[in-house]
């Protein structure tokens, strides 16, 4: 079947099954930032926006993200740089196979509530594994980047 | 995961038509756990178009469109108000936000999962359910029920009534499953219930008739309450936990529960 759907502001149609889920589709079709983790709602890699607030991608059949409009990294390209930039600044980064679902779900707690405390950051992040950093740097650079911002 | 059609109906009538027409059909509403629990579907219906995401204040309810996800239920300033504001924290603290941005409180019922910290909250906030076709049921007997109606679930109408609540869930990080969840709220009667257990979550019935005699927490006998909860509150062992360990767990919190409810 054919769905339309909403990418980075653009409208595309993807050739689908009822069965896939988002994930998959977006990765067929060369949305290669949105990465496979526990591919149970487990670790947050997978993230995407829809409709700007953060999803599991693993976990939401394509089918109905119909009239949505989903984001991934590369549709906040300017701010996932800034990100990028305050957690290369602050030794944040390792791997990165985390980066792109991590600046997301910034990107949406800074739409959300831009002067989040600590305890907010800790709390809204908490769905989103590193298994690199041990997250000390990273909340330093998501605080850092969100006190600039803000 | 074998789905023939997708389907998102816009009125009620026809979802449920759907549904009648093959037991093979079956409703989905957020699937954040479609992987575990749908295997192989004709017609998958799904809820989303149905308008029943919405938390409506009334004069002595709150009600929540089944299909309103526990983020919604989370961040509302109404439902933070009702029992020290435990269906707001158990919300909570349910995997991460992305997920919480998924799953509904329609699907956490219907599911009826064993896991579930939304359960007990619910049952000792005596919430109601209305069905389309069954009408209203009491969460209690709906959970009694051998098997899960193939209803559609409206509405989850949670009583305005003013009670102290207590809400802990024992896991092992943030993201799993609890090893075992206590809620206990508390007006006029206590109301204890125990979950992931891991058996579903379970009002302890008995212990809250005895707790309903005494006048405060200094009067409880608590070798009484051990026997109680212990003889009604079956408990088992899993990978999380022994069934020894959840029963220290379950006595230890309730102290902890009763005396900051009474």
């Amino acid at each position: 079947m054919k769905i339309d759907v909403v990418v980075n502001g653009k409208k595309r149609e993807f050739l689908i099954e009822p069965s896939e889920y988002l994930l998959d589709v977006l990765r067929r079709y060369d949305y290669s930032s949105v990465r496979r983790g526990c591919d149970n709602i487990s670790c947050g890699v997978c993230t995407v926006l829809l409709d700007g607030k953060p999803i599991p991608s693993c976990s939401m059949l394509a089918v109905r993200c119909v009239g949505h409009e989903v984001t991934t990294v590369e549709g906040i390209e300017k701010e996932a740089e800034k990100i990028a930039h305050y957690f290369g600044e602050l030794g944040a980064d390792q791997c990165g196979y985390c980066n792109p679902s991590m600046a997301l779900t910034v990107y949406a707690l800074k739409k959300e509530n831009r002067e989040a405390n600590d305890e907010e950051i800790k709390k809204y992040l908490v769905g989103n594994l590193c298994r690199c950093t041990g997250y000390v740097a990273q909340h330093e650079a998501i605080k850092k980047y969100l006190g600039d911002e803000s | 995961m074998d789905i023939k059609e997708y389907i998102a109906p816009e009125k009620k009538e026809e979802a449920v038509a759907l549904m009648k027409e093959s037991l093979n059909n079956k409703f989905i509403a957020g699937g954040a756990w479609s992987k575990i629990s749908i295997k192989k579907v004709d017609k998958l219906i799904g809820l989303e178009n149905l308008g029943l995401c919405y938390i409506n204040s009334h004069k002595n309810n709150l009600e929540i469109g089944a299909m309103t996800t526990l983020r919604e239920i989370e961040i509302n300033e109404d439902i933070k108000k009702i029992a020290s504001g435990i269906l707001s924290e158990a919300c909570s603290q349910i995997m991460g936000i992305s997920v919480r941005n998924i799953a509904t409180i329609g699907g956490s019922i219907m599911g009826r999962y064993a896991f579930s910290d939304l359960l007990g909250c619910l049952l000792v906030l005596e919430a109601k359910l209305n069905f389309y076709s069954l009408g209203e049921i009491d969460i209690n007997d709906f959970m009694a029920m051998k098997k899960v109606p193939d209803d559609l679930l409206i509405s989850v109408v949670i009583p305005k009534k003013e009670k102290k609540g207590y809400f802990h869930k024992v896991s092992k990080t943030h993201l799993d499953f609890a090893t075992l969840n206590i809620t206990v709220a508390k007006d006029s009667k206590v109301m204890v219930a125990i979950g992931s257990r891991p058996g579903i979550a379970k009002l302890a019935l008995n212990t809250c008739e005895y707790l309903n005699t005494v006048n405060s927490f200094d009067e409880i006998d608590f070798g009484n309450v051990e026997k109680l909860i212990e003889d009604e509150i079956t408990l088992g062992s899993n990978m999380r936990g022994s069934k020894e360990y959840r029963s220290l767990l379950m006595i230890t919190y309730l102290k902890r529960a009763l005396r900051e409810v009474m």
